[in-house]
């Protein structure tokens, strides 16, 4: 039986000792005089049996698939013909491929060797057996689970707080998919680097000051020795971000202290959603904004006013990107303005402070470690955008600090890198995984450092 | 007996306030004053006056209208939408709601202590010239370290501070707190402080300090206290007004309205037969 018909078996074994099991603790009442003699609910006997007789029984479906197939494969391998025996890593995934294919009927049987179709042949009955030891195992392990619950069924069994227990470990569990999700992409990055850092030095990489990731296909190509200095992409990167920044943060602070402070109910039920509308604007959308309205508007005014605006530049990316921020800032902003207890206005105000003394020197310093934060978060954004760069900042690895200039990015790179038809082993596909990795560093660097303030303040002030 | 009161109440729609509500020469006055939350009426045509360098106490059950009387005295009312009050307030005669008064002038000279203390995420130091900075009550430094250390000394928190005033006013305990907000209202030589149940958040050691100083400060301010200690109003005020549901029923010394209630009202509040 296939995985999917195993856990609709399974469903239905746990629905069927749900119903078992809470009719049978309802039996074991009746005589009692009454649920109320019985330690827990029925439901939670019920609940017992079903978790008992599933949870097992899935834990090891997964572990079967995850495994079965590294196994079957080794053991075709080990059994294969002599003449057949791989020389390398790369032949040996070849053969298997092979084998797998004739296995599944996808190559045709006739004109390939002996060796290959024995190994195909028995690829296919190890895996029959493997389905029919999984299904029986299931199923005897659901039974077991099934017997055992019945076995614990007593009207003073604890029932409910081993329910407790095992639903506290199930959100645990959920807990624990993120963070392991988390450890698996930073380890897949960290070993890719690792094996770019074997062809380029991590000095080069770190503090070179010229990005040409174009390295020689063949041996006697000439001129394209390229090079991976990453600091042209972090300029450009921090450059843009410090453009975002500029417009999104004074906008964004300023609209959430009109909003909190000033607008009446009216306004705000209508104004805040309004404003909220433009975080859900599509990123690609904001980025063909960008590069076919606010670039060529900016160059046509470069131009009229005797600047040389290149039509990609990181003024345009970046203030397309600050507008995409700004809901984001406010939004925040708003809440911890929100959050500052009316006693501190009221207090500022009876001392006969008008409303704009009161928000600057009272509501705003209270909330200042809030707004930091709000703003470092935003800051990680800006940093890891890259639709908008993509299409509106430019390719070129400049090293310059002029906003009027095209720059490139460190995720304009990493794009530009992985598209298309690439070779996994050379270092400039590996090139991205590096710069994902330094990416992927300092934007953790900077939530931490945003967690950080924001907790210190809040312990100074409350 | 509580039913017989409030019929009493209810009968007598002309209510008149019982008692000596005026004075000859009054700090503030209050006449026909009604006060609106959007459509529910708080308070019911109050007619008071408050004399100079008097301690005034507002006593009566939750709810009755002695806060928002309170808050009516320094516009503070102005924040909470919807509120509209009539009838006419004045300070040494000038009208309090007139459109030519200006809010912040009269916040400077009405200065208000709240139940809970307030002190602003600052320093000792800020906290206190906060209110002297604002106005521009000191030219200089030295100006200002003055008036720090003379609202501070009246709060009577000066010894305890002097060696901290760079630290945070949130790091004080709760009565220390209470009288740095105190020292704050007192910095800008204020010419009447409201104080709204300065004491309900506070120990009984540190409610017994701040009646101290209440006592004290009454010989340089007017003061008018909220309160729902009838101890604490017999201790520290010089008249008793009673409120109740939104009507001001009897405004006496405090010696009297303690021992001799004139209205049936007050003394079911007094004897702790409702409240």
């Amino acid at each position: 039986m296939q995985a999917t018909h195993l856990l609709s078996l399974l469903i239905v074994l746990g629905s069927f000792s749900f119903y078992v099991s809470r009719g049978r603790s309802l039996a074991l009442a009746n005589p009692l005089g009454g649920i109320r003699n019985l330690h827990s609910l029925p439901s939670y006997y019920g609940l017992h049996a079903a978790l008992w007789c599933t949870l097992p029984a899935t834990f090891l479906l997964a572990i079967w698939l995850i495994f079965d197939e590294i196994v079957i494969n080794a053991m075709v391998m080990t059994d294969l013909s002599p003449e057949l025996i791989p020389s390398g890593n790369a032949s040996y995934n070849l053969i298997l491929n092979k084998v797998a294919n004739i296995a599944n009927g996808i190559l045709p049987r006739e004109s390939q060797p002996s060796g290959l179709l024995d190994a195909a042949d028995n690829m296919l009955s190890l895996n029959v057996v493997s389905q029919w030891s999984i299904t029986l195992l299931i199923i005897t392990l659901a039974m077991f689970g099934l017997a055992w619950s019945s076995h614990k069924l007593k009207p003073d069994f604890r029932a409910r707080p081993a329910v407790e227990r095992v639903m506290q470990n199930l959100l645990l569990a959920c807990a624990c998919v993120a963070i392991f999700t988390t450890l698996g992409i930073v380890f897949s990055v960290l070993f890719e680097s690792i094996q770019f850092f074997r062809s380029v030095p991590i000095y080069d990489f770190v503090f070179g000051l010229e990005w040409s990731p174009q390295t020689a296909i063949r041996e006697d190509q000439v001129g394209s020795s390229g090079s991976f200095g990453a600091i042209p992409l972090f300029v450009g990167t921090l450059l843009v971000s410090a453009v975002a920044m500029f417009i999104a943060v004074p906008i964004g602070l300023m609209s959430a202290i009109y909003l909190a402070e000033y607008a009446d109910s009216k306004v705000r039920t209508y104004a805040k959603p309004a404003l909220e509308v433009l975080a859900g604007i599509p990123t690609v959308v904001y980025g063909f904004f960008a590069a076919l309205t606010v670039a060529p508007f900016l160059r046509d005014l470069g131009a009229s006013v005797g600047l040389t605006i290149s039509s990609e530049s990181a003024l345009a990316a970046g203030g397309v990107m600050g507008i995409m921020i700004i809901p984001f800032i406010s939004s925040l902003a708003d809440d911890v303005i929100t959050a500052v207890p009316q006693s501190m206005r009221d207090g500022s105000l009876a001392m006969g402070a008008t409303q704009s003394e009161t928000i600057r020197k009272v509501v705003i310093p209270a909330a200042l470690p809030g707004i930091v934060g709000g703003i470092m978060l935003a800051i990680s954004r800006a940093i890891g955008e890259t639709m908008i760069v993509v299409m509106a900042a430019g390719m070129a690895a400049k090293l310059t600090a002029n906003p009027l200039e095209s720059v490139t990015t460190v995720t304009v790179q990493i794009v530009t890198l992985l598209t298309g038809d690439q070779e996994f082993d050379s270092p400039k596909t590996l090139a991205a995984f590096a710069l994902g990795l330094m990416l992927f560093t300092v934007t953790l660097l900077l939530n931490i450092f945003a967690l950080h303030i924001v907790k210190k303040y809040r312990e100074q002030y409350e | 007996m509580k039913l017989k009161s409030e019929q009493a109440l209810e009968l007598d729609e002309s209510h008149v306030t019982v008692g000596q509500s005026f004075c000859d020469d009054p700090k503030m006055t209050m006449r026909n004053v009604d006060v609106f939350y959007s459509d529910k009426q708080a308070i019911y045509d109050v007619n008071i006056d408050i004399a100079k360098n008097e301690v005034i106490a507002m006593i009566g059950p939750s709810g009755c209208g002695k806060s928002t009387f309170l808050r009516t005295l320094n516009r503070m009312n102005d924040t909470v939408e919807g509120c509209r009050v009539d009838g006419q307030i004045c300070m040494d005669g000038q009208d309090l709601y007139s459109p030519k008064l200006d809010v912040v002038e009269l916040r400077a000279r009405v200065g208000m202590v709240f139940q809970k203390p307030n002190p602003f995420p600052k320093s000792i130091r800020d906290n206190v010239t906060y209110g002297p900075k604002i106005h521009g009550l000191a030219d200089t430094r030295v100006d200002l370290d003055e008036i720090l250390e003379k609202s501070l000394r009246k709060a009577g928190l000066w010894e305890e501070v002097k060696d901290r005033l760079d630290q945070p006013g949130t790091g004080l305990s709760g009565g220390q707190q209470q009288r740095l907000c105190i020292a704050r209202a007192i910095a800008v030589s204020p010419e009447v402080i409201l104080m709204d149940e300065p004491c309900s958040a506070l120990d009984p050691i540190a409610t017994a300090k701040i009646e101290e100083l209440i006592k004290e400060l009454s010989q340089n301010f007017t003061i008018a206290i909220v309160t729902h200690s009838m101890q604490q109003a017999a201790r520290v005020s010089h008249r008793t007004a009673y409120f109740h549901l939104g009507k001001l029923i009897e405004v006496n010394p405090t010696e009297q309205v303690f021992t001799m209630p004139k209205h049936q009202l007050t003394e079911a509040y007094i004897t702790g037969r409702f409240g």
